[in-house]
């Protein structure tokens, strides 16, 4: 229940605040409408404390059986490699990697869920990224993901063992299983987290929200595990060492009916891995500010002269000076290169939340207020006409040297 | 064969703007629109109805004012339409948003096909599809670009990484669906949506569906919002003065002190 008490004097702090406008003034008083998701947006802003949310009391159940922080590892095909062994994915030991530091805090176990249909030792790589255990499930059945077959399976190993947190990658397979679970279980899930830590023991699990205008803290008290599916190319990879997991091997039994699709063909246009744009260390980025397709081109000389790949906004995408598959953004791809080079970017949110974890951020605009300079470490302010033809120029120059 | 199609509300985020200084969402004049998922699914379900005969409903669930999207699908061709609105689903998160549907779909009787977008431009989850389908303990497949019938089988292309799979499924499933690039909505002619106007829709509460008040709103929803704020700001770039050739140089002089320029 969302309460207004007779305390409020009509400042109408609230109403603007509100992500889903659910607050109007009616009489020079706040009134919620059917909108209100009881987010507590307008709660923080207002002066005079008139709103109150009033929850449940908490539900005091024991959650002390449930011990361990959980990472599900996908597999992927080994591009030009045949079909086996599939190698684990890189947003695997990004979430072993930030799993370590939960579990640290914690002072639980960290555990790698790997299904598979044979294990060629993966057991070796994560541990290195700081996993103590790996529950693995080997079984002819699983040698291609299929919904029905692995959400039976890690419901029956969160049955079996009670982890306390279940983080996934929010990739085409992880967001298609961890709803399923979620479901089938009643535990709370949070999409596409940007960001994790502990807070009072639970897991407080960050997000954008609004295609990236407002960041949202979830948490999931009442049930366990609490399971989020976690953006790749954000959580920064940890120093592997030569540390093994401990393998334990988990029998499930699979009824042979169990598929209910059946995939008749599988295409995979294999990319070089170096075509892909979160995987280039070096990106040059083109915005709106490129003006048209063709001075759009000169961008791709100036990635060529830094060994690195074309980039673009969902502006310049929408332009058409660049394809789809290399836009960066909320509704794009998260890249974190070691270098970003910003050219005609102004910076909306929904750009900068797919660009802002890479190292070094190096933007020219035009505009000195552009809020790419907000997230960028150098500015120039500048035509960027001008401005990347001496780039190329100067850079060459220094290479040839 | 009977299809469902789940349709959503939300206000267009690409006119939602953020103010500096405040760091809240503008949302004066932001319009609201059917998510553009939902519309691609929409379209395709017509298609569908079109050339198989097949009876189309669809479904959605948010405040009295949601019933224009509901209008907008009559307008295009469906037959049916469900509202799904009641003060006590406020609060709802996808878990019991999921809940809400899938008993809608069970009142509404023995269905084939539901389809849903990929996921909704305001939350941008993905999560409320697979839990429905979860909650009628029906097959899915995700993240589809196309939906053919062919006899008694129902075969989708589904997107995966660097690729993509078809797939075969009996009914009854539930797919859903991401636009291709080059997906046009169509709009209703004016005369349809004069129409659709007075064609009947079912608005349906908490008791009709049958829903059990402990699974649904807040109550129901095992995730909480602790806290909603602004992305945090950052500090500002190190500005490179000078004319052109000057700034030029000086960062010139960082990629090669950082190592960025090989042979």
């Amino acid at each position: 229940m969302i309460t207004i008490s007779n305390k409020c004097i009509g400042c109408g702090k609230c109403v603007p605040i509100c992500p889903f406008a659910a607050v109007q003034m009616m009489n020079k008083k706040a009134v919620m409408n059917e909108a209100c998701t009881f987010c507590g947006a307008c709660v923080q802003v207002c002066p005079v404390d008139a709103i109150t949310i009033e929850r449940e009391d908490p539900i005091h159940k024991d959650f002390s059986a449930h011990k361990g922080v959980w990472v599900f590892i996908e597999l992927e095909d080994i591009p030009g490699k045949g079909k086996h062994p599939k190698r684990i994915r890189k947003v695997g030991r990004e979430l072993l990697s930030e799993g370590r530091k939960l579990a640290d805090t914690l002072n639980e176990e960290l555990c790698a869920i790997v299904l598979t249909d044979k294990n060629p030792g993966y057991e070796k790589e994560i541990g290195s990224y700081g996993a103590d255990k790996v529950y693995l499930v080997e079984n002819s059945e699983l040698s291609q993901y299929d919904t029905d077959v692995f959400s039976t399976v890690i419901i029956a190993l969160i049955n079996r063992h009670k982890p306390s947190v279940c983080l996934y990658p929010a990739t085409i397979m992880g967001r298609d299983l961890a709803p399923r679970v979620a479901t089938a279980i009643y535990v709370g899930l949070t999409a596409d987290c940007t960001g994790l830590s502990i807070k009072d023991g639970l897991l407080l699990q960050s997000r954008p929200a609004f295609g990236g205008n407002i960041m949202a803290d979830i948490l999931s008290p009442n049930s366990r595990p609490q399971m989020a599916t976690v953006r790749p190319n954000v959580m920064k990879l940890a120093e592997p060492t030569d540390k093994v997991a401990v393998v334990i091997t988990e029998d499930i039994k699979l009824n042979k009916n169990i598929k209910r699709v059946k995939v008749i063909e599988r295409k995979i246009v294999h990319e070089k891995a170096s075509a892909k744009i979160e995987n280039s260390d070096i990106i040059v980025s083109g915005g709106r500010g490129m003006k048209d397709i063709k001075k759009f081109k000169i961008l791709e000389e100036l990635a060529d002269s830094l060994n690195g790949m074309v980039g673009a906004s969902r502006a310049a995408v929408d332009l058409g000076f660049k394809e789809k598959s290399r836009q960066v953004g909320q509704s794009g791809t998260t890249v974190s290169p070691k270098l970003y080079v910003a050219c005609g970017i102004s910076g909306a949110v929904q750009h900068i939340v797919g660009m802002k974890s890479s190292d070094i951020i190096v933007a020219i605009n035009k505009d000195p207020n552009a809020p790419i300079f907000n997230v960028a470490k150098y500015g120039i302010v500048g035509d960027v006409h001008e401005i990347v033809p001496k780039l190329i120029k100067s850079i060459k120059k220094r290479i040839t040297k | 064969m009977h299809i469902v199609v789940c349709v959503k509300q939300v206000p267009d985020s690409t006119e939602i703007k953020i103010d500096i200084e405040t760091g809240t969402l503008i949302r004066a004049g932001v319009p609201s629109i059917i998510n553009p998922y939902d519309h691609f699914a929409l379209q395709k379900a017509i298609e569908l109805k079109k050339a198989h005969k097949c009876k189309l409903t669809v479904i959605s669930m948010g405040p009295p004012q949601a019933k224009s999207v509901i209008q907008l699908g009559i307008a295009l061709g469906a037959d049916d339409g469900i509202l799904l609105s009641d003060r006590a689903f406020a609060g709802s998160d996808t878990w019991a948003t999921s809940y809400v549907i899938s008993k809608a779909i069970k009142k509404v009787g023995k269905i084939d096909i539901i389809l849903c977008g990929m996921q909704a431009i305001d939350g941008d989850t993905a999560q409320v599809g697979p839990g429905i389908a979860q909650h009628l303990a029906m097959p899915q497949v995700t993240f589809c670009e196309d939906i053919k019938i062919d006899g008694k089988k129902i075969i989708v292309r589904k997107l995966i990484d660097g690729g993509y799979e078809i797939i075969e499924a009996n009914s009854p499933a539930l797919f859903t669906m991401i636009m291709p690039k080059d997906f046009e909505p169509r709009y209703p002619a004016f005369m349809d949506i004069h129409n659709s106007l007075d064609k009947p829709y079912h608005q349906w509460s908490m008791a009709d569906i049958g829903a059990e008040e402990q699974y649904i709103g807040l109550k129901g929803s095992p995730t909480q919002v602790d806290r909603i704020y602004p992305p945090p700001a950052r500090e500002k770039a190190e500005m490179i003065s000078g004319g052109a050739n000057e700034a030029v140089e000086k960062i010139v002089d960082i990629f090669e002190k950082e190592n960025f320029l090989k042979i």
